[in-house]
């Protein structure tokens, strides 16, 4: 038996006796920046395949919601900084070693693109909108002439956007329930699955609605078996990782990780997607508000759980 | 830095002369003593241990620092630049041994090695202070040090190995 305690009096603020340094908004931005990568990716790559037509949804509203849901994202980022006056730092170097740095720059970038292209399809979503000045009409016209450019820019900024957040935890092997290669791939899976869902949310088009219905089945499968692959990988894993595994296969986080984020939040409403395009009747808001539901709750689980696991020395 | 298991008494005089000495905010500590006791009675065996930052070789801290501010000084001491730290926290969480913590002002602190004191040629404040004298301090790089005479001479270890950090403050056992 080995027992260690602190003889020193050690109760530092979020830190003892367990790390909660990233708190909710962290998890609402992981959540939100994954949904508007998936939203972003879909967006310029059926524009990059001269398909806009046939998905409106999210070409138009759905950008939208991605823009509102990255403005989100970055509010609740900035709310968890500590120093926040100095937030600037951040532009002011690149450090390809720190993936909060290159993933920083790439969320100005597409922030930036995503705005520019709703710009561009303003006219056309709020038809009788008018932007008064002769040289905002003119760069208008000159950006809806280089959309495909704008949607070439973004298709592999948005798989980028979607992915770091994941390499960013796994890069902290301090953290053993984060520190697995197969995060990254897991959390742009499930941005691209969230943002499909968001596309199946406001889409009034049954083309596109049965489209995005079955793209997000497939994804749903593929991020079943990633996460199968992440708690196997964890199972072979070294005494660290296994005890990390505890927390999530019979530990505290059991129940919001099976029941909310697998069962509710992905085999459910795939379900319900399957029971669909086998032409039953389902009202298609309800797996979708499901698959957004276990896409925040995935992200919450993985930051809360992650934070607990630790190096026992 | 090298510290002897054996000679440490669990006094604490580390923390309270670094809290005094680095005006570490009422509730905060850079360093800590910690008590680890091991086997079943009668055979039990006990150790103290004052613990701190690693200055590590391979510092996870400096690597995820998105601006910069965690960095490797010269000497291999890790530093944090506080005009340059925006608090995301991300090397709070790299660090396997929660050596860093949020400052009250926002900026994350941590042990300098009380690097103050080393450019005037003093030595850190917890190693002057040790009651017991169980605190080395020198360049393990230099093979004529007291440090390394010490672990060329003794058993020693270092804490979480395993973490891959190449952590430079050990432990005589």
């Amino acid at each position: 038996m080995e027992e260690e305690i602190f003889i020193s009096g050690r109760n530092i603020p979020h830190i003892d006796p367990i790390l909660e340094v990233w708190h909710f908004p962290i998890s609402l931005y992981l959540f939100l920046g994954g949904m508007a990568a998936g939203i972003i990716f879909f967006a310029s790559l059926f524009t990059i395949m001269r398909k806009e037509k046939e998905v409106p949804t999210a070409v138009k509203g759905g950008m939208i919601v991605a823009v509102i849901a990255i403005s989100i994202g970055l509010l609740a980022l900035l709310y968890d900084l500590t120093h926040i006056l100095y937030v600037w730092q951040l532009y002011m170097t690149v450090r390809i070693e720190s993936p909060m740095s290159w993933g920083a720059w790439v969320l100005l970038i597409v922030t930036i693109i995503s705005v520019l292209w709703v710009f561009s399809y303003s006219t056309e979503i709020f038809p009788k909108w008018d932007w008064k000045f002769d040289f905002l009409k003119k760069f208008q016209a000159y950006l809806i002439e280089n959309r495909r450019i704008m949607a070439m820019i973004l298709l592999p900024l948005s798989v980028i956007l979607g992915i770091y957040t994941g390499i960013l935890l796994s890069a902290f092997n301090a953290r053993p329930l984060w520190n697995n290669a197969i995060l990254g791939p897991l959390f742009l899976t499930s941005g691209l699955s969230t943002g499909a869902a968001a596309i199946i949310l406001f889409s009034k088009n049954h083309f596109e609605k049965t489209l995005f219905t079955k793209i997000d089945l497939a994804l749903i499968i593929l991020e079943l078996g990633l996460i199968i692959h992440m708690l196997m990988g964890m199972y072979a894993g070294s005494a660290v990782q296994l005890e990390a595994l505890d927390i999530l296969m019979g530990g505290e986080f059991t129940v919001m990780f099976f029941v909310f984020v697998v069962i509710l939040g992905l085999i459910f409403p795939a379900m319900l997607e399957g029971v669909e395009l086998m032409g039953f009747k389902v009202p298609s808001i309800v797996p979708a508000l499901l698959i957004l539901m276990g896409g925040l709750i995935f992200r919450m689980v993985m930051i809360e759980a992650g934070q607990i696991t630790r190096y026992l020395y | 830095m090298v510290i002897d298991t054996l000679k440490c008494v669990g006094c604490s005089d580390c923390v309270v002369a670094c809290q005094t000495e680095n005006n570490v905010p009422v509730g905060y500590c850079r360093d800590w003593v910690t008590e680890s006791v091991s086997g079943t009675y009668p055979n039990i065996e006990l150790e103290l241990k004052s613990e701190r930052c690693n200055h590590c070789d391979n510092a996870p801290c400096v690597r995820c620092c998105p601006t910069g501010a965690s960095h490797v000084a010269e000497g291999g001491i890790v530093l944090v630049t506080p005009n340059e730290c925006i608090g995301c926290g991300a090397c709070i969480e790299s660090c396997p041994y929660d050596a860093r913590f949020q400052h009250p002002d926002g900026y994350v602190d941590k042990c300098t090695f009380c690097h103050h004191r080393l450019e005037k040629g003093q030595l850190p404040a917890c190693v002057s202070v040790c009651p017991t004298k169980c605190m080395y301090f020198g360049d393990l790089e230099d093979p004529t040090s007291e440090v390394s005479q010490l672990l060329k001479s003794r058993k020693h270890k270092v804490l979480a190995p395993e973490a891959g950090t190449k952590p430079n403050v050990y432990y005589l056992t």
